[in-house]
């Protein structure tokens, strides 16, 4: 019963970050809102492992952690650079 | 001992759902990326943390323990990390957050220009 | 009725609710950028569906390539493209609408002759999955059976599924080029007589997961036999790692640590290694991919020869993921000017 009520909480909460992906006037809200979204899909995976009773499920939750913060870090850094392979060329903004 | 477990799993897990709703609400509500962005932080925290911490108590000392915490452990280091590259993008392109007082925004105009420099 | 089946139904449909959204917000939205970022929350809640699905290894590929390679990539490439999207014009528009109304009706029309999901008695359920499911403990000793199918019931199409990629590879290869020439000795001693002037926690951050991310990556890799996982999703957490280091260290300093000719030998070795394994069956006087002979046991030869070839698969999957990313990457950067900012990609 608890990990109902949870996995509806998650729910709600993730509609809110969709709104926001879908209303954000600019690109860095957007990257936000998936960046939550993310968190709570490895939230929602973890929670359904358990209302299952598979746990095996935990796996898939730490690959989405994983790729959840590479993604937001090459979106932000396509957004800054407009290049991805950008590197350490002596310039002191070339660091996110 | 099943009864209290069960207790201590369900204070704990709603807790994390009512932070995350609050930190969900404020998404949205706010008015300011920079706002925003402190909303957010709230879900990926506490909002996790809580309902991990109950996840936790109801799997016992097992391997599923184990694994909680690290994802845990993942989170909490990456999390702050790209609120970090996102914000440091957002102000070095021109996102202003909304200030009130003169004082106030020459303070931003100065942080834009010495994030450049300095470690 | 059990909360728990509730639970179930009640997060099937909420996901599909999600992707539909989704899916509608990426037809009606113009700026590409937001596309490509809405597209990660589609493939996000694909898997998911998947999971609800009780489909764990696919959910993680999903997971792994769909959500993260391919949002990825796909930034890469509107680096190369402009963000925008031109309007149509909307004189088709009807009839385009009344041609997919059809399509739709005859669709769901067909799809009610379908049996049930779950439903025992559905076809699919009586030719040979009853055999794998049954012989697979027996014969091959795996309690995964999805990478017992995968790998040694089915090893010949996973084959095909390997040179597929490497094709894929080879390709980009062919089409794009490399990507950025290695950085000489004297401009590796510039960037790290700069370090000491960057902001650095990205790279504190970033240098204490990547053993870790490799560490996880090659836990998939060796335990799918017995939970989700194998080849392709250790494939590409292993890359993903390398591309986690190409994007904070620059990609100059990614290629140094890893030059392009390795890339390119991994590619070339992991399906070789693949069919290698069917050739050394061949000169043991079995069939093509027929593990039973590799061993002293069948058992202990099936076991030898699925760790070989998902090891096979993992190399290739690995060296491609790198080398798509390296070639659009690399060209962003030789066609971008590098040192006036772009500005707002995607500001709406």
């Amino acid at each position: 019963m608890m990990f109902a009520v949870a996995a509806a909480g998650v729910v709600v909460t993730m509609i809110f970050a969709m709104a926001r992906a879908l209303m954000g006037p600019n690109v860095y809200n957007r990257i936000l809102a998936v960046n939550v979204f993310g968190t709570l899909s490895v939230m929602l995976i973890a929670i359904y492992g358990f209302v299952d009773g598979r746990p095996e499920f935990l796996d898939l939750s730490i690959v989405y952690a994983l790729i959840n913060f590479i993604g937001t870090i090459a979106v932000t850094k396509y957004v800054t650079f407009s290049d991805m392979g950008h590197g350490d060329d002596g310039d002191p903004a070339g660091d996110i | 001992m099943e009864m209290i477990l069960d207790i201590v799993s369900w204070v704990l897990i709603t807790g994390g759902v009512i932070f995350c709703l609050i930190g969900g609400y404020g998404l949205i509500s706010l008015k300011d990326f920079y706002a925003r962005l402190h909303a957010a932080s709230l879900i990926d925290t506490f909002g996790v943390g809580l309902i991990f911490i109950g996840l936790m108590f109801q799997a016992g000392f097992t391997l599923v323990t184990a694994k909680l915490i690290l994802i845990l452990a993942f989170i909490f280091f990456t999390s702050p990390t790209a609120t970090h590259a996102l914000a440091r993008a957002a102000i070095n392109h021109d996102v202003l957050p909304e200030v009130d007082t003169e004082e106030e925004r020459e303070l931003v105009r100065k942080t834009k220009t010495t994030t450049q420099g300095t470690p | 009725m059990n909360i728990e089946i509730i639970t179930s139904d009640v997060l099937n449909v909420v996901t599909l609710l999600f992707m539909a959204v989704t899916g509608i917000a990426i037809a009606r939205i113009r700026n590409l950028f937001a596309v490509v970022m809405l597209s990660g929350i589609y493939s996000l809640m694909g898997a998911t569906l998947y999971v609800i699905l009780d489909a764990v290894d696919v959910a993680f590929t999903e997971a792994a390539v769909g959500a993260g390679a391919s949002t990825v990539l796909m930034i890469g490439t509107l680096a190369l493209t402009s963000a925008r999207e031109n309007a149509t014009g909307s004189s088709q528009a009807i009839k385009a609408a009344i041609v997919c109304t059809f399509v739709g009706i005859a669709l769901v029309y067909a799809s009610l002759d379908m049996p049930y999901f779950g439903d025992p008695s559905a076809p699919i359920h009586h030719h040979v999955a009853p055999r794998y499911l049954n012989d697979s403990m027996a014969e091959i000793g795996l309690p995964n059976v999805v990478t017992s199918v995968l790998a040694s019931y089915r090893g010949y199409d996973t084959m095909g599924e390997a040179f597929v990629i490497f094709t894929a590879a080879a390709g980009v290869i062919t089409l794009i080029g490399r990507g950025r020439r290695e950085k000489s000795p004297s401009e590796r001693k510039t960037d790290s007589q700069n370090i000491m002037k960057r902001k650095i926690v990205l790279r504190v951050v970033s240098k204490l997961l990547i053993p870790f991310i490799l560490l996880f990556g090659l836990y998939v890799q060796w335990h799918g036999d017995f939970g989700p996982g194998g080849g392709f999703q250790a494939g590409v957490i292993f890359g993903a790692a390398f591309i986690l280091y190409g994007l904070i260290y620059g990609l100059g300093t990614l290629r140094a640590a890893l030059p392009s000719w390795v890339t390119r030998v991994i590619l070339a070795l992991g399906v070789l290694l693949y069919a290698g394994t069917g050739v050394v069956s061949m000169i043991k006087d079995a069939r093509f991919l027929d593990y039973n002979v590799l061993a002293s046991t069948p058992t202990g030869g099936q076991h030898v020869g699925i760790l070989l070839v998902e090891f096979g698969v993992g190399m290739t999957v690995f060296a491609a993921i790198v080398t798509i990313f390296c070639a659009f990457a690399g060209r962003a950067a030789a066609d971008v000017n590098t040192v006036s900012d772009q500005g707002g990609a995607g500001n709406d």
